[in-house]
């Protein structure tokens, strides 16, 4: 038998194919969004030439990826679940013969894809055009970074999934997905590269998903020490956090079948 | 067709099920409770339903806002547990088998959309042929079937944020079908249509349910959608089965007079004390007469009656309507 | 008006969550800052405190345009679904109306959090006050705000003309609040054209943090702009005025 899921990534695509004017216009904020924050790191390096690591041609290409990356793994402005909760419409979802997880994880593959094309590249091609610009040495970090951007939006999904599923004890979930938004924006290594932090700083956010989401994938294209175990703890990130969501989705649908609330 | 207390309920459920019901329900009934964490009372939403619903039938599923029937169609497609009685739906649980059920029986909400928002309604169709698992050849002979009877194809191409609501509902009632169930549930599917594409969507049904094959239940609070689709109603009033049997049946035991309307062809006086007649009424400066009777006479002896006293131009008889009949039932 | 400001408080636990959201978000934009500094000594030619003390103005103005004019954020819904034509039916200024249509009390939380860094900056970047710095302290996150809400009312002026202006827009408003809370020394000198004289931003925090400071402007910009950002703000309201009037008589004229 087909399966729907493949379907279900393409209809992703297409649904957000749909507003190209929108993706231009988000496009433009992406691109004022790296000029400034591109000109904090070159400042900072203005006064020593590397910090952690990082020169002028790694700190534009950090930027240039770090906003291009921004809609590709989405940090902001995913409630469409939790409204559905809230508005009860989620029924409609429940009353599908399929897996509601992976379906919702395969829309969220094809919404990824079409980031990729219209927020991620141009960004990086800019970067590349304008200033100096840092490339993969060899072919292989591109897989490499392909296969960390994936975890990444994997990562990123489970995060937002169950934000969204506290929905079912909540009703309203705004306020945590906001928070998640504030905090994401700047521990996962978006403004500020994470090496810059304090030790105990990296140390602690070590323990948690956030460097998964930027930080990895860019560093996977810089080419830093450590791909090898930065991949396994984003896969590992990935599996947990898609593991705990399925739990919260069974408990919050029993909850909602059960209570009727 | 029966209403019955719950009484002795299993092995009747049994002989049922081997049956061929589309829907079997036993005492069924849900609370929900209510108010802030300190007071919090129970609210009885549906009690006591126990009805079946064989295959082909068209059930019209009445009753007045809150009275229970969108808890009991929660309850047959298994996205509410009941808190007493029991229901199989396609000889299934609906709430353990969710899923599988799924796969046989359709819903259409009036007040949500199945559909993708912001894709073309045809690619809605193929995401919910493929979640559905359809085999392609089938899905597109059911979907050009659909297309042809609901006169969809001007409009295939529109993402479905642009359709009208007429336009969407047909498209809610397509994907409901695609995947051949055996049960449609309709909950207020004419809700804000406007009376050509209500008339539409009737036709449509109607001729869905006259092949016989797919069972169809639908609240409504458009009568002329009972009287159009359903020879059987189902009436609900604060979450208990008030009224189950045939429409005509209905008719009859409720809403009692029917109206003959005599137009003279010269204004009189309407006759006085006609055997049967229970009321008159003169309209139309005595160039129509209202005569009210009940059953024990005819219109046929009623017309022959009234054609030996006067001449008469035209002449018609009013059914009762299902809204006097439901005016009825409600305040009892 | 108060029942819109009760119903946000008829969730309370979201409702704190969505405050401690925005202090939590206006102090993560510090952080950044604070991060920047345990790696170099100095910004752009200015020490940690003096930047921080550009932040905290910058935050409080932000804050409060954000309360003042946030609302101006939903006027592509308001095109949308038609409520601007309600509006216009009024009897009423536009503008005002649109901007008091809901009051999103989260927003205090922002103002609370710049106000707090503003006065740890105060203290300890090193001021040598007189009557006139003090004056100036407490009247440059007003101007600033006035000058920050001039903007974004301008910026948002866009979706008349632009279907999917939110975004452009919210890249001009959310922009020149990143931009504002960092000497305009660290940017190219294109980017500092444009927040010098085309966005006016520069004159929310930088210029009235030179003359706090006592410190000359180490680009060469002549001494009395940095006195000047209360003329900015009244020619910024000008400026905005004259382009929301086009705007709404774009739409009026278009009647889309």
């Amino acid at each position: 038998m087909l399966s729907p899921y493949p379907q279900l990534v393409r209809a992703g695509f297409r649904r957000h194919a749909t507003y190209r004017q929108a993706a231009l216009a988000g496009l433009t904020t992406n691109l004022v969004f790296g000029l400034l924050r591109a000109a904090v790191l070159v400042a900072v390096l203005a006064q020593r030439p590397v910090v952690a690591g990082y020169d002028v041609a790694a700190a534009i290409t950090y930027v240039s990826l770090g906003q291009g990356l921004l809609t590709v793994v989405l940090l902001w402005g995913d409630t469409e679940m939790s409204r559905r909760i809230r508005t009860g419409d989620v029924v409609v979802d429940l009353g599908r013969p399929w897996d509601l997880q992976a379906a919702m994880l395969a829309a969220d593959l094809g919404r990824a894809g079409f980031a990729v094309l219209a927020r991620l590249v141009p960004p990086m091609l800019f970067g590349a055009w304008a200033f100096p610009f840092r490339w993969p040495t060899v072919p292989a970090t591109w897989a490499w970074f392909a296969v960390s951007a994936l975890l990444a939006v994997v990562v990123s999904f489970g995060v937002r999934f169950l934000l969204n599923a506290s929905a079912f004890w909540l009703l309203d979930a705004r306020g945590v997905i906001g928070m998640w938004g504030v905090v994401g924006g700047v521990l996962s290594g978006l403004v500020v590269p994470l090496a810059w932090f304090p030790e105990w700083a990296q140390t602690a956010l070590a323990w948690t998903p956030l460097p998964s989401l930027f930080q990895i994938p860019i560093d996977v294209f810089l080419e830093r020490d450590g791909t090898a175990g930065a991949l396994a703890a984003q896969a590992g990130w990935a599996v947990a956090l898609l593991l705990v969501g399925r739990v919260a989705l069974h408990h919050g649908s029993r909850r909602l079948v059960v209570q009727g609330r | 067709m029966t209403t019955s207390g719950a009484g002795g309920a299993s092995m009747d459920t049994e002989r049922r099920l081997r049956s061929d019901h589309v829907i079997v329900t036993e005492g069924l009934g849900r609370d929900f409770l209510v108010g802030s964490r300190l007071r919090r009372t129970r609210v009885t939403a549906v009690t006591d339903v126990t009805l079946d619903v064989a295959r082909g039938e068209a059930v019209g599923f009445l009753g007045p806002n809150g009275a229970g029937k969108s808890t009991t169609i929660k309850m047959l497609t298994g996205v509410l547990v009941p808190s007493a009685g029991s229901a199989r739906v396609c000889g299934l649980d609906p709430v353990r088998e969710r899923r599988t059920l799924a796969r046989r029986i359709g819903v259409v909400f009036g007040q949500r959309s199945q559909l993708w928002w912001d894709l073309p309604l045809a690619e809605s169709f193929a995401l919910h042929g493929a979640i559905h698992r359809v085999p392609p050849a089938r899905h597109r002979e059911r979907l050009d079937e659909c297309v042809e009877l609901l006169d969809m194809a001007a409009f295939l191409t529109t993402p479905v944020r642009q359709l009208s609501l007429g336009q969407r509902m047909r498209g809610e009632v397509t994907a409901a079908l695609l995947h051949t169930p055996e049960l449609l549930v309709l909950d207020e599917p004419t809700i804000g249509l406007d009376l050509a594409s209500k008339e539409r969507l009737r036709t449509f049904l109607s001729a869905v349910n006259a092949r016989g094959d797919v069972t169809l239940l639908l609240t409504t609070h458009d009568l002329p959608d009972v009287e159009r689709l359903c020879r059987r109603v189902v009436v609900i009033d604060r979450g208990r089965v008030l009224v189950d049997d045939g429409l005509d049946a209905l008719r009859r035991r409720f809403a009692g007079h029917r109206t003959l309307v005599v137009e003279p062809v010269t204004p009189a006086a309407p006759p006085a004390a006609l055997p049967g007649v229970v009321a008159v009424t003169a309209e139309a400066q005595g160039l129509r007469w209202r005569l009210e009777f009940d059953s024990t006479t005819t219109a046929a002896e009623l017309i022959a009656d009234v054609a030996r006293r006067v001449d008469i131009r035209d002449v018609h008889v009013d059914e009762p309507t299902i809204e006097a009949l439901m005016r009825t039932l409600y305040t009892r | 008006m108060s029942s819109r400001i009760r119903s946000q408080l008829a969730y309370p636990a979201s409702f704190a969550l969505d405050l401690t959201a925005q202090v939590i978000g206006q102090c993560i934009e510090l952080v950044a800052i604070l991060v920047v500094f345990t790696q170099v000594s100095s910004l752009g030619g200015f020490d940690r405190h003096e930047v921080v003390l550009m932040y905290g103005l910058a935050a409080t103005a932000f804050g409060l345009a954000d309360l003042a004019v946030g609302q101006i954020q939903e006027l592509p819904t308001y095109i949308r679904t038609g409520e601007l034509d309600v509006l216009l039916l009024r009897p009423l200024g536009t503008l005002p109306q649109l901007l008091c249509a809901d009051v999103s009390l989260k927003r205090l939380g922002r103002v609370g959090a710049g106000v707090a860094v503003l006065g740890y900056a105060a203290a300890t970047a090193g001021i040598d006050w007189t009557p006139a710095r003090v004056l100036l302290a407490l009247t440059t996150p007003l101007v600033g705000a006035v000058i920050l809400a001039a903007i974004w009312v301008a910026a948002n002026t866009v979706s008349f003309w632009l279907v999917d202006g939110r975004e452009v827009a919210n890249s001009v408003t959310y922009g020149s609040s990143f931009s504002t809370s960092y000497p305009i020394t660290v940017y190219g000198p294109w980017l500092r054209r444009v927040l010098c004289f085309a966005v006016p931003g520069a004159f929310v925090a930088y210029f009235p943090a030179l003359a706090l400071l006592g410190r000359a402007d180490p680009l060469g910009f002549p001494d009395f702009l940095q006195w000047s950002s209360p003329l900015v703000a009244v020619g910024a309201v000008g400026a905005a005025a004259l382009i929301w009037r086009t705007g709404i008589r774009r739409y009026q004229g278009t009647g889309s």
